[in-house]
């Protein structure tokens, strides 16, 4: 044998920009501390023991599919434990552990796992087991049933119901700035308004989700609710309310830009996103069920197949099809 | 290497290397070897019936045959002996003989060389001219398929962290001048451009030609793109400039003409950007057919287990295994990178990040396209998520957030529907 040196050798390119999926998740976890944070502030330790439960258990489900399906470990990628989080974040604070125990299991198998894992979910994992914990156990997942004991200083209402059930005026004991600073019930991570918006900024401008999905969400949800309110104000609230209310501002950051699940190209993102916040405002305003952000954006996973198909021709492919 | 910045929601912004910067030192000579190796692109039989041997003298600028069969020719860099001839395969199996000389110091200059490049005779002189450092496809622009329109004087380079070409226009402008009278006799007159970042224009336009200019940022110096934002022309997928009437040189290339018509010898130096462990850059003057070594040895940076030697830059170079491997005609730089400092590729799938998208210049679907090379489609990858439209800048593996090494399967797509290709043509003819 020669004492040749070996030289490790690849395909160009030899640089590479530093991004990795851990460090998207970890960074996507960062962002939600501030709104989970002041869910354990206003609920205590039945907030912190949901959303660590929901983690580990999200991260054991994901180990245990690894095992099962003899695949490398991916728990180190924190994909799984962004999902458990999550779901501790849509969830009230009174959640049984068991619930959140199903709910991991439905968005780590049913809703990832079982469709190759990460990338080939075609549905928002964490929304999956959200949908269907509120189909089986509608109680668990009504706010103002599940936090019944709680007593925070502010009115202990689901906002979202009290319009669906007493219309506008029962809402004006709401004021937009309370609602922005969390003074409302709801899960543990989505109701501090400028919490998730600092979180959703950071977000956007590291690049970590992509901004047209998230801003032409709020917009869609903004402008409906407008036409809506300008149609019959005594009707339908106005839309500084429903962007401040509900699964919106958790689901503009952090739920309709779940990567796989969501297109990438420019205009398909925009309609992608318009269209979810159109259809959850049009659930909240017509529809039966009292937050619509669940179900428009699951809507919109299911189309976002086709809505990415609409995208710009590669150069020189035009003057073939010219 | 560049990383991502801190805020970063756009494409990834990568600058060329400005030729002012403050490390880039002198031009600095590499002694000749003593041993030299020539590589020829020639079909793999010609080795059965080559018309020379070891042991064979051999003269700078001597041009020789591969062998009677075959038009594959080479033009010796040096003087000396041929010590060996081997099969070689190169970047995408193309078939290469490699010729070992062992080199005596001082050069013996062959006089057909002058007498070949005056002549203007097409065939001949693209004989001789079609190896000189930086122009090594001359022979495509003095026989083009297509008549040639305009030509190209590149005064870019092609990758990062490289300042070969622009040394070039900012060193020699003046030779550019007469390089490009040359070029255009030899060509049939075609319009001529030269195309320099923006901050070379003053230099540029010693060379007496139309010069365009482009912005410094990455991959604007590629071919396609060249066409696109300067000629605003758009190269149909799956074709090359040429086929539109547009040929392409270095400004290197275009220099090494005019010294060897002016000195009626053959240029033999080639100016390579060195980029080392450090990435500093150090621009060499080496003789083509130097084992690298040899360079390396001269500029002290060491080689080690499990480090990486790559022949070109950080983005499009090749990857070699040894360095043993000569600089060739069209060497630009060479990079040599530690162990680590390289990014090994992941495991995962494509995670939908989008990226990709944001930072491909041509608008490829990347995010679907390596879905289906991942799983050999390359027909339908061609046909549905335009493979063929790629150019090859490797910007999409460079932010690719799973680390998937997709520009690597884009040119295995692309090599395999070549073969296809290939054997279709073989069935029907
Ligand atoms: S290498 Fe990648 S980024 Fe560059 S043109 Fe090809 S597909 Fe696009
Ligand atoms: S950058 Fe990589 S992971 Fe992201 S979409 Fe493109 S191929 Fe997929």
């Amino acid at each position: 044998m020669d004492n040749r040196k070996l030289f490790v050798s690849s395909h160009a390119p030899y640089w590479h920009n530093g991004s990795s999926i851990a460090s998207k998740s970890y960074n996507i976890m960062l962002a939600a501390i501030p709104a989970v944070l002041m869910g354990i502030y206003q609920y205590g330790a039945p907030a912190l023991g949901v959303i660590t439960f929901s983690i580990s258990c999200a991260m054991i489900w994901e180990l245990v599919m690894n095992l099962i399906m003899k695949r490398p470990i991916s728990i180190g990628d924190g994909n799984a434990a962004v999902i458990g989080l999550m779901i501790g974040m849509l969830l009230p604070a009174a959640t049984p552990w068991w619930v959140v125990l199903i709910g991991t299991f439905l968005a780590i198998v049913v809703g990832k796992q079982i469709f190759g894992g990460i990338g080939c979910n075609p549905l928002n994992p964490a929304l999956v087991a959200i949908a269907m914990l509120f189909l089986s156990w509608k109680g668990i997942m009504d706010f103002n049933e599940a936090l019944l004991n709680y007593e925070l200083g502010f009115p202990m209402v689901y906002p979202l119901s009290t319009l669906k059930y007493f219309g506008v005026e029962a809402i004006s004991e709401f004021s937009a700035g309370a609602l922005l600073m969390g003074a409302q019930i709801g899960g543990i991570g989505s109701t501090f308004g400028l919490g998730l918006i600092i979180g959703g900024i950071y977000l956007i401008l590291r690049g970590f989700i992509r901004w047209e999905i998230a801003l032409s969400f709020l917009a869609g949800v903004f402008i409906t609710a407008l036409i809506f309110n300008a149609a019959n104000p005594d009707v339908y609230a106005g839309p500084f309310f429903h962007l401040l209310t509900g699964y919106t501002l958790i689901g503009a950051f952090f739920l309709s830009t779940e990567d796989s699940s969501s297109p990438v190209n420019f205009i398909p993102m925009l309609i992608y996103g318009a269209l979810a916040g159109f259809l959850t405002v049009l659930i909240r305003n017509i529809g039966a069920m009292v937050d619509g952000v669940v179900f428009a954006i699951l809507m919109l996973n299911l189309a976002n197949p086709l809505l990415d198909k609409i995208r710009p021709k590669a150069l020189g492919k035009e003057m073939e099809n010219a | 290497m560049i990383k991502r910045p801190f805020f970063g929601c756009g494409k990834p912004k990568l600058a060329y290397a400005g030729i002012d910067g403050p490390e880039q030192g002198d031009i600095k000579d590499i002694p000749v070897s003593e041993r030299a190796v020539l590589f020829v692109e020639a079909p793999p039989s010609a080795i059965n019936d080559l018309s020379f041997q070891a042991g064979d003298k051999i003269k700078t600028g001597q041009n020789l045959r591969v062998s009677p069969f075959s038009k594959a020719a080479f033009t010796s860099t040096v003087t000396g002996a041929i010590s060996n001839v081997a099969k070689k395969k190169g970047y995408l199996g193309k078939p290469l003989l490699s010729v070992s000389i062992d080199v005596t110091e001082t050069d013996e200059f062959d006089e057909d060389f002058a007498r070949a490049v005056q002549t203007e005779e097409p065939e001949e002189t693209g004989r001789y001219l079609s190896e000189l450092p930086g122009a090594a496809d001359l022979n495509a622009l003095i026989h083009p398929k297509t008549p040639l329109e305009t030509i190209v004087v590149n005064g870019m380079d092609k990758d990062l962290l490289v300042t070969t070409q622009q040394m070039i226009v900012k060193s020699k402008a003046d030779d550019l001048k007469e390089g490009i009278e040359y070029l255009k006799k030899i060509t049939g007159n075609p319009k001529v451009v030269l195309v320099v970042p923006n901050y070379l224009s003053t230099e540029a336009s010693k060379s007496g030609v139309e010069v365009l200019t482009v912005a410094p940022s990455y991959p604007n110096s590629l071919p396609e793109m060249i066409m696109k934002d300067v000629l605003k022309k758009v190269v149909p997928a799956g074709m090359d400039s040429m086929s539109l009437g547009v040929g392409f040189i270095s400004a290197e290339g275009v220099a090494s003409l005019k010294s060897a018509v002016t000195e009626g010898k053959p240029p033999v130096a080639k100016m390579v950007t060195v980029i080392g462990k450090d990435e500093k850059t150090q621009v060499v003057r080496v003789r083509v057919g130097t084992p690298i070594h040899s360079v390396l040895e001269a500029l002290q940076i060491p080689m080690e287990q499990g480090d990486r030697l790559v022949m070109g830059g950080p983005m499009t170079g090749r990857s070699i295994y040894t360095e043993e491997m000569p600089i060739l005609p069209d060497t630009d730089a060479i990079m040599v990178q530690g162990r680590d400092r390289i990014v090994l590729n992941g495991n995962d799938p494509c995670i939908n990040c989008g990226e990709c998208i944001r930072a491909c210049p041509v608008r490829i679907p990347v995010n679907m396209l390596v879905r289906l090379l991942e799983n050999s489609q390359y027909e339908n990858a061609a046909r549905e998520y335009d493979l063929l439209s790629c150019i090859e800048c490797g910007l999409c593996s460079y932010v690719c957030e799973a680390k998937i090494p997709v520009f690597h399967y884009i040119m295995l797509g692309k090599y395999e529907l070549s073969l296809m290709e290939r054997a279709e043509e073989s069935a029907n003819g």
